[in-house]
């Protein structure tokens, strides 16, 4: 429910076009080169049905990184993030413009299978949405849809997701329970590992700590550290210092623009544009 | 008074005094029907009155009400209500007494009651036990021993002339007739000009002669059983001291109730009630037990779950995941729900029409042209029945399953998606598990439904005595062509077309308590399952 008022809200601001604040439409700037992308869109837009929600976005996702996409309510980082695996597709009425190329793919071409892509690019949501299954179960939904069969190789994926979530030791010996018995936090680092298990090449996390408290929120982003090294992380945070603390690099969204995309201490101590540096310094958002 | 009105009391007392009133009428309906099913097995005393004109009357007083007065009439007069019984002499079970002509009543010791399986119970003394013609010597204490004897003996005899009647020559009989069947295949196939293999039509023949041997052998140990069933006889003597001979054999039980004690009254309670459970009906269906309504009520309501759901189920998912959401499909969704409302007797003329004239007809042409012009599934059957039942519960499993597959939250349909499910995947895998004790709720209501139900069922295979189960001992085991007997129209039937109703009036008590039972036994059993389902999928917090 909480994503579609988000949505909506997102529509309409997008729609609204100018802003009040700033009259100038902002440019848009990549100050970082990234020499190796996994996830590179060009020109994207987004329509809501007659209502644009992305701007000819263009950004480059560097590999084994986390890439944070912070900005105000409404400026379209969910929606950037959910083009990265298509998951716009389900809501009706959606169009898309210009393309995105996931490990040297396009993804908006016709005949590619979304199933497939969907498998290597993981996604983490705002609430942790768990299975009504057991915690086993959840874990090798994704390995079973793809087909693996044998017991023994599911018990390793099993092991080895939950190991990489940090949550093995939490729930080694309560697999067979249901996985909405575990708590807030455990049930989010339960979704990553569902998500890892089926071993992505990107894991997209949308707000992944927004309902979680500080304690299980620090293990999250203790986690995303570890994560880093084997995936390429692209987090949507509205938190700041969320962003500084964990994502190699930020991009500044705002009213369905990249407005400024570099290293994360870079955006944040020299920001190169100004709305980057009146939302940085909180003076909105 | 203005701050009552303002306080929302007299909201609470009105919308509890609702609830309240509710719960009475469907809780006095309960304790009426459950204390007049149940007691109808407990045996009670038998009275003798003695009449001021001098008649003397033995039965079981079963009410007492007043006279209906006549006008300037003051004097409050009362009449009993007495089951007298011996129908075979009086003509009627039940008589009405004015309580000022009597002058005395009793509780004789010695008073019997004889439960027969013919003319219904007899009240009265026991007199003299012939054997063979030949009176057994001896006192009413040395005779009523001597008879419980005999009608043990009689009854294992009885048993077994039972077990030949119904299982085995009724499996004789199956045999020819399906022996027969096939030899009328064979020259049907003949007709055709193929070669019909006149061999084994012979063979065929020689195998029914066979059987036919057998039945006679079977016939003739019959004979001897019946011979030996009768040789006992017992004379009665009723209070107005007429005498009545009754063949021993036909005797289910005996008993003294004025002699028992509580705890021997308990125990005859168990055997009656055992007896109702378990056996078959007698006196057209105003006594012994109900098992095959039991057994065509539960069966029926199986084969109709079977059908119900994956029908239902399916056509749910259809509307609510795959159909293109608009006009088009909010029509079909009213018209699904208005289904749910249309009178059963209409879904019954439609599955006379549509299964049993269409789908048996045909089934019969291509499969059974042997017996015709006798229809094989052209006509009322279980299946039929269960299937016009299952159309008719099919709205609501539509209904709920829908509801159970919208209340799955977007949430971790998307999460499904997002690991790279197809649609189909995801129904299979997260939906429909998840959904699942919503529908559960739907085959709870529609078992309550189909289980009452009555009036379709009366045209599409119910009958008032199916002499064979749906499922016996003869290949292939089940016959779901075969009409069967139901508790509702046994109800119906037992109590308002039988001869003798106010015999009846027990037995339809009694077999509305256990309608009700079945009822309730059926749909703890799915919520079970439901609950325990609901614990593994709750959502908690989500």
């Amino acid at each position: 429910m909480a994503d579609e008022e988000e949505e909506m809200h997102e529509e309409k601001l997008a729609a609204s076009g100018k802003d009040e604040v700033f009259p100038d439409l902002p440019e848009q700037v990549q100050l970082v080169r990234v020499d190796e992308p996994v996830v590179e869109a060009e020109r994207l837009s987004l329509y809501y049905g007659e209502k644009q929600a992305l701007f000819d976005v263009s950004i480059k996702v560097p590999k084994n990184k986390i890439t944070a996409f912070i900005g105000p309510s409404g400026c379209g980082k969910s929606t950037l993030l959910r083009c990265f695996n298509r998951l716009n597709d389900l809501i009706d009425g959606v169009r898309v413009e210009g393309t995105v190329v996931v490990s040297g793919i396009d993804i908006y071409n016709s005949n590619i299978d979304i199933t497939e892509l969907r498998k290597r690019v993981g996604i983490v949501f705002q609430k942790s949405n768990p299975f009504p299954k057991s915690v086993y179960e959840n874990v090798v939904y994704g390995p079973r849809i793809a087909g693996v069969r044998s017991k023994p190789v599911l018990n390793g994926i099993a092991e080895r997701s939950l190991r990489q979530a940090a949550l093995w030791d939490e729930v080694k010996d309560r697999l067979g329970e249901s996985a909405l018995m575990l708590s807030g936090g455990q049930q989010q680092r339960l979704c990553i590992a569902r998500a890892i298990a089926v071993e992505p090449d990107v894991l997209l996390m949308d707000e992944p700590c927004s309902a979680l408290d500080p304690i299980a929120t620090a293990k999250i982003e203790e986690l995303m550290r570890e994560l880093k090294e084997n995936y390429t992380i692209v987090i949507v945070t509205h938190n700041m210092q969320q962003a500084g603390r964990v994502a190699d690099y930020t991009a500044f969204m705002y009213l369905g623009r990249v407005i400024e995309f570099n290293v994360t201490e870079s955006l944040f101590v020299t920001p190169a544009n100004k709305h980057t540096e009146a939302y940085v310094t909180g003076r909105f958002g | 008074m203005k701050n009552f009105w303002k306080s929302g009391d007299p909201y609470v007392w009105l919308t509890g005094g609702a609830l309240m009133t509710s719960l009475l009428m469907v809780g006095g309906l309960l304790l009426l029907i459950g204390a007049k099913g149940l007691g109808f097995f407990w045996p009670e005393d038998i009275a003798q009155m003695r009449l001021k004109d001098g008649t003397v009357l033995l039965g079981r007083i079963t009410g007492k009400e007043k006279i209906p007065s006549i006008v300037g009439d003051s004097e409050d007069r009362t009449r009993v209500h007495l089951k007298i019984g011996n129908r075979d002499l009086y003509g009627l079970d039940f008589k009405w007494v004015d309580e000022d002509r009597i002058e005395k009543i009793e509780f004789p010791l010695g008073a019997v009651v004889l439960e027969r399986r013919e003319w219904g119970d007899m009240y009265a003394f026991i007199e003299d036990i012939e054997r063979d013609g030949v009176s057994l010597p001896g006192e009413e204490e040395g005779l009523w021993e001597a008879l419980g004897g005999l009608i043990r003996e009689a009854r294992g005899i009885y048993s077994r002339i039972r077990e030949i009647e119904t299982e085995e020559i009724g499996r004789i009989n199956y045999r020819i007739e399906r022996k027969e069947l096939k030899i009328k295949a064979l020259k049907l196939k003949g007709k055709g000009g193929e070669e019909w293999g006149e061999g084994r039509v012979a063979r065929l023949e020689a195998e029914i002669e066979g059987e036919r041997a057998l039945y006679l052998e079977k016939e003739k140990e019959l004979e001897a059983l019946y011979r030996k069933l009768n040789e006992n006889d017992v004379v009665m003597k009723t209070a107005d001291g007429r005498s009545k001979t009754v063949p021993v054999g036909g005797i289910v039980r005996a008993y003294r109730p004025n002699a028992m004690g509580v705890l021997l009254k308990l125990g005859l309670y168990g055997s009656k009630l055992k007896e109702f459970l378990l056996d078959s009906p007698r006196e057209s269906n105003t006594e012994g037990g109900v098992f095959p309504a039991i057994f065509g009520t539960v069966f029926m309501v199986l084969i109709m779950s079977v059908a119900v759901m994956p029908f239902g189920v399916l056509a749910a998912v259809y509307l609510a995941e795959y159909a293109r959401p608009g006009p088009f499909v909010q029509i079909v969704r009213i018209c699904i729900n208005n289904l749910a409302g249309v009178p059963s007797i209409v879904f019954g003329i439609f599955g006379v029409g549509f299964f049993i004239y269409g789908i048996g007809g045909t089934i019969d042409s291509f499969f059974y042209p042997e017996a015709l012009p006798t229809p094989t599934y052209g006509t009322g059957g279980i299946l039929w029945a269960s299937l016009t039942l299952a159309l008719l519960t099919l709205p609501v499993v539509i209904v709920a399953t829908e509801e159970g597959l919208s209340a799955v939250p977007t949430a971790v349909k998307h999460g499904s998606y997002a690991l790279g499910a197809t649609k189909s995947e995801t129904l299979r895998r997260v939906m429909i598990p998840t959904a699942m004790p919503g529908i559960l709720t739907g085959l709870i209501l529609a078992i309550a439904r189909a289980t009452g139900e009555v009036a379709p069922l009366m045209i599409t295979g119910v009958v008032k005595l199916a002499p064979t189960l749906p499922i016996d001992a003869n290949f292939p085991y089940v016959h779901l062509d075969r009409k069967f007997m139901h508790l509702g129209f046994h109800i119906y039937d037992v109590g308002f077309q039988s001869p003798n109703v106010e015999a009846a009036k027990s037995m339809v008590y009694a077999t509305t308590l256990l309608l009700i039972a079945i009822v309730l036994v059926l749909t703890i059993f799915a919520v079970v399952i439901r609950s325990r389902l609901r614990k593994k999928y709750s959502f908690g917090e989500l």
